[in-house]
């Protein structure tokens, strides 16, 4: 290595900034801010010549754990519970990666400010980095786990899941739409600043309990990465904020962004850290202790409050309601009682809780037996083919939940649903803020405000509109969700590989038509909605039928 | 004596033998064809760890994705639209599965759908080796340029060497950094598959770091050499007529409209073997031994070796097979040839304007027009690798 100091390097390579003198670059990506004012120093500071060896000895340290573990033998420890979560985990998370990669271009252009250009650059190759090195970890989980499937067809599976769109949420959302609000606040303020801490910090930790020390390994090393993005977007933010005109964008973006992060992360990661580990010490911290330190406090107290007085709005309300809901409504519970509600249109197998979960969960969460343990001892008592249905079509006292259109998780917290028709359809929400996100915020004005450049919604939202009135083997076969003797499923309510034990499409045939509640809901005449509204809202906890809680 | 204190026993997981590993039962998809990826078709018998950690990670409509894309633009497009370049691959026309009510997920039953995804990149990039490679690069820069300055070998060069290298072998960093920045980071955004968007950001970093490459050399050469001034680069770049040419073309590259196809070919197949070869090869390395310089050729020539081992070599891999698209080889050629009959004067009026900084060295490089030949027959090579034809627009 030169002797040259590192900040005289970076000083250095800013005489690289170039000010276009015959052709401006042609534009593609718009955004509604302005930045007029306040030109920010490049945070990162990182120059090529010392990025690439630091890198590459990253990366040795991360090949060389990888070796050991395959002849360490790790996979003789490895908890099935936990690593067939990781077959959801590991076929989402590449996308994303990716995806910020290509999301970084979008901001060279909206952020006239060559200086950050370099951060920028940097975080791009960090991202393809990411991507591929967690291909990489499911390909040496496929070769070396017992059970591959799975893992084997994981970005066919992906892209057809219902799990997998929830999470594509995390990907589309940084490359799409106004280049601010994609790239910036959605990726790098929230995602990267405040909820990587549960993604590659909290749920590797929750791993290696789990006897697979190669997740941390990996994530680990990607997470040292990410404490540059967030310097990246920290200095985009300030930025932004120097111009008066951003603060109703940012206030827009960071209620959406927050929302939308805390819908999708913590579904997911909450449901693998606390329903896909048997590590079950009373004093490990649960997800809700978790998301307390580390986004709460961390992120919310330590990163956010100190940009008030920069005229930074924060959503205080909806970060108050974010830990409401995991703390007084249940909502990890109730995602992860859902998946496993819907086990048969997955593609990973889920454990059941045992009496060694139900006293940890009522340690950690006093109350969730009442709430949640039946369902579970249902979910015990189903696992098997026994001459019944899977659960989702036994009287379990569990009503089959609608999905919320702007996040696509299921209206789980069933007094939080609303209904709007938008865009000429009748749409189901799980909160208000997802019905704003949907109908107010991703428009072409907002607040009487021209807003030309944000994003919309769109796609098939609700998977089951797709396959509404098929027959559930046949679903199953369709998204190929199917192992190589052709009809037993992947997927499997229980961890046990005897044959006997698992369930096939035959088992499925017998079931009734998979039903859309989108197609339902738009059936109905108003006084049935209606109906339909107040009922739903009196359901719950743990998705009863409104009866039953009344 | 001493005495223990007793601690209270800690909290740690306890270790469980799982049995877990590959092969412990027999279960429908335990063997060991159940162990690979198997939502795609090779390129080659066997898949490749490359093909294993890039292939199908941004998702098709057409492939997989039943929902489709969940987010859009503002005017309506999403994902990445096969429209972002004009060039177009077999079976791009075909309409996207329509997908609705009952219709089931419509996945795609004969993959690769289009033509774009059977494109590999040759040097198969991932992670792994793309740190290597830069690093190695990196480190070996960095060991001739301190064995140089503990040789005092920059002490040998000639006064109007030092004035050319500080111009000029300055000047060329601004030309590799905004390559880098606007044309291939900018649309690794813009591929129509994971293949191209991740060869993109590769390039792209190969010209970044190469442009940085160029600078610390830049400070070092300030730190060494008595009176070099490490800013003269900027005034070359900025005013001397010889590069003024060079940079409008480059400049130019970054301004291609909507079409990361032609961003692409302008810049790898017309720019660089015409003005970046011309420049690095045609002159600096060919004029530095000369002039009492052995390292400076050995920093030019990392970046050479980028652009003429590596990113040549994706590039003619990407665009070839475009001119023999069993669908649209004809309209292809058109766009090629249209694209070429653009660039290439582009190209050589900039290399003419370029002309003067063949004299400045007191150890003359081969002439200008030696040089510039050779570079139009290299270029004219590289088009009859693409099956096209040199454009009339080269003898100029």
């Amino acid at each position: 290595m030169s002797r040259q100091s590192l900040a005289k390097a970076h000083q250095k390579i800013q005489e690289l900034s170039w000010e276009p003198q015959y052709h401006e670059p042609y534009m593609k990506y718009g955004t509604d801010y302005t930045f007029r004012k306040a030109a920010k120093k490049d945070p990162l500071k990182q120059v090529l010549r010392s990025y690439f060896p630091m890198q590459e000895e990253k990366d040795n340290r991360v090949y060389g754990a990888s070796d050991g573990a395959i002849r360490g033998n790790m996979f003789r420890q490895v908890q099935e519970r936990w690593l067939e979560w990781q077959k959801l985990f590991l076929s989402i998370i590449p996308l994303p990666e990716i995806s910020a990669a290509r999301s970084m271009p979008m901001l060279f252009q909206a952020v006239p400010n060559p200086e950050l250009h370099n951060g920028q650059a940097i975080q791009m190759i960090d991202e393809v980095r990411h991507s591929t090195i967690q291909q990489n970890l499911k390909r040496l989980y496929m070769n070396n786990y017992i059970d591959p499937a799975g893992f084997n067809n994981t970005l066919r599976n992906f892209h057809s899941d219902y799990c997998g769109t929830i999470g594509r949420q995390f990907a589309e959302g940084f490359i799409t739409g106004d280049a601010i609000t994609a790239a910036s606040i959605y990726l790098t303020i929230v995602a990267e600043t405040a909820f990587t801490n549960t993604l590659f910090v909290a749920m590797p930790a929750e791993a290696a309990a789990n006897g697979d020390y190669l997740l941390p390994t990996v994530f680990h090393s990607v997470q040292s990465d990410e404490s540059r993005h967030i310097s990246n977007g920290y200095a985009t933010l300030l930025m932004a904020l120097s111009d008066e005109d951003n603060r109703q964008l940012l206030e827009r973006d960071l209620r959406y962004a927050w929302w939308n992060n805390h819908r999708v992360v913590d579904a997911a990661i909450g449901t693998f850290i606390e329903y896909g580990t048997k590590d079950r010490r009373k004093d490990r911290e649960s997800y809700a202790e978790m998301w307390r330190r580390w986004i709460y406090d961390d992120y919310y107290r330590a990163y956010l409050l100190p940009l008030e007085k920069y005229g930074l709005v924060i959503p205080h309300d909806l970060i108050e309601e974010s830990w409401n809901q995991i703390w007084n409504k249940g909502y990890v519970h109730e995602v992860a009682q859902f998946f496993a509600t819907g086990w048969l249109a997955n593609y990973w197998r889920i454990d059941g809780m045992t009496d060694e979960d139900f006293e940890w969960f009522e340690y950690k969460y006093p109350g969730w037996y009442d709430k949640y343990g039946k369902w579970w001892e249902n979910y015990n008592r189903l696992s098997r083919p026994n001459g019944h249905h899977p659960i989702v079509a036994e009287d379990v006292d569990y009503v089959y939940p609608h999905r919320c259109w702007t996040c696509m998780v299921p209206c789980l917290v069933r007094e939080d649903m609303v209904v709007d028709k938008v865009d000429g359809q009748w749409r189901t929400y799980c909160h208000e803020a997802c019905r704003w996100t949907d109908a107010e915020a991703f428009r072409p004005t907002y607040q009487g405000r021209e807003t030309p450049n944000m994003g919309k919604l769109v796609g098939h939202r609700e998977w089951e509109t797709l396959y509404h009135g098929w027959n559930w083997a046949d679903v199953v076969e369709d998204m190929g969700f199917v192992r190589d003797d052709g009809k037993t499923l992947t997927a499997q309510p229980h961890l046990d590989l005897d044959p006997k034990k698992m369930w096939t499409t035959d088992h499925l045939r017998r079931m009734g038509p998979v039903a859309s509640p989108n197609v339902i809901l738009n059936e109905m005449s108003d006084s049935e909605r209606e109906a339909f509204v107040a009922d739903y809202n009196r359901q719950g906890p743990a998705g009863r039928p409104a009866d039953s809680t009344s | 004596m001493t005495s223990t204190e007793e601690r209270p026993e800690r909290s740690v997981p306890k270790p469980v033998f799982t049995d877990a590993e590959a092969g412990a039962k027999e279960f429908p998809d335990s063997g060991p064809s159940a162990r690979r990826y198997n939502y795609f078709k090779p390129a080659k018998r066997k898949q490749t760890h490359y093909e294993d950690v890039t292939v199908e990670v941004q998702p098709d409509p057409r492939h997989y994705l039943s929902q489709g894309w969940i987010y859009g633009f503002a005017d309506g497009s999403r994902g990445y639209p096969l429209t972002w370049t004009k060039l177009k691959a077999w079976g791009v026309d075909e309409p996207e599965p329509e997908r609705g009510p009952g219709s089931g997920g419509r996945h795609v039953a004969d993959w690769p759908a289009h033509g774009w995804h059977e494109f590999r990149d040759p040097n198969e990039e991932w992670e792994l080796t793309m740190y290597r490679y830069n690093a190695n690069v990196v480190r070996q820069i960095n060991q001739n340029v301190e064995n140089a300055r503990n040789a005092k070998a920059f002490d040998q060069w000639t006064p109007n060497w030092v004035r050319f290298v500080e111009r000029n072998v300055g000047a060329w960093m601004h030309i590799e950094h905004i390559l880098g920045l606007y044309v291939f980071a900018a649309c690794n955004r813009s591929g129509p598959t994971n293949m191209h968007n991740t060869v993109m950001a590769v390039n792209s970093e190969h010209k970044i770091r190469f442009a940085q490459d160029l600078a610390l050399y830049n400070l070092t050469l300030t730190e060494e050499i008595e009176g070099f001034d490490g800013t003269a680069h900027l005034d070359a770049w900025n005013n001397d007529a010889e590069w003024q040419g060079v940079r409008s073309v480059c400049e130019a590259l970054t301004a291609v409209h909507d079409d990361w196809g032609e961003s692409i070919f302008a810049t790898n197949i017309v720019f660089e073997p015409l003005l970046g070869e011309l420049f690095r090869s045609g002159l600096v390395m060919q004029s530095a031994a000369g002039n009492g310089d052995y390292v400076t050729p050995t920093v030019m020539g990392a970046g050479e070796y980028d652009f003429a081992q590596r990113d040549l070599r994706w590039t003619v891999a990407c665009f070839a097979p475009l001119t023999q698209d069993r669908e649209f080889a004809d309209h292809n050629k058109e766009l090629f040839n249209g694209w070429l009959a653009h660039w290439v004067p582009l190209a050589i009026d900039a290399a003419r304007t370029m002309q003067p900084l063949w004299s400045q060295p007191d150890a003359k490089p081969p002439r200008f027009e030696d040089s510039l030949d050779r570079v139009k027959n290299r270029f004219a090579g590289i088009l009859t690798d693409l099956g096209l034809e040199a454009p009339k627009e080269l003898n100029q």
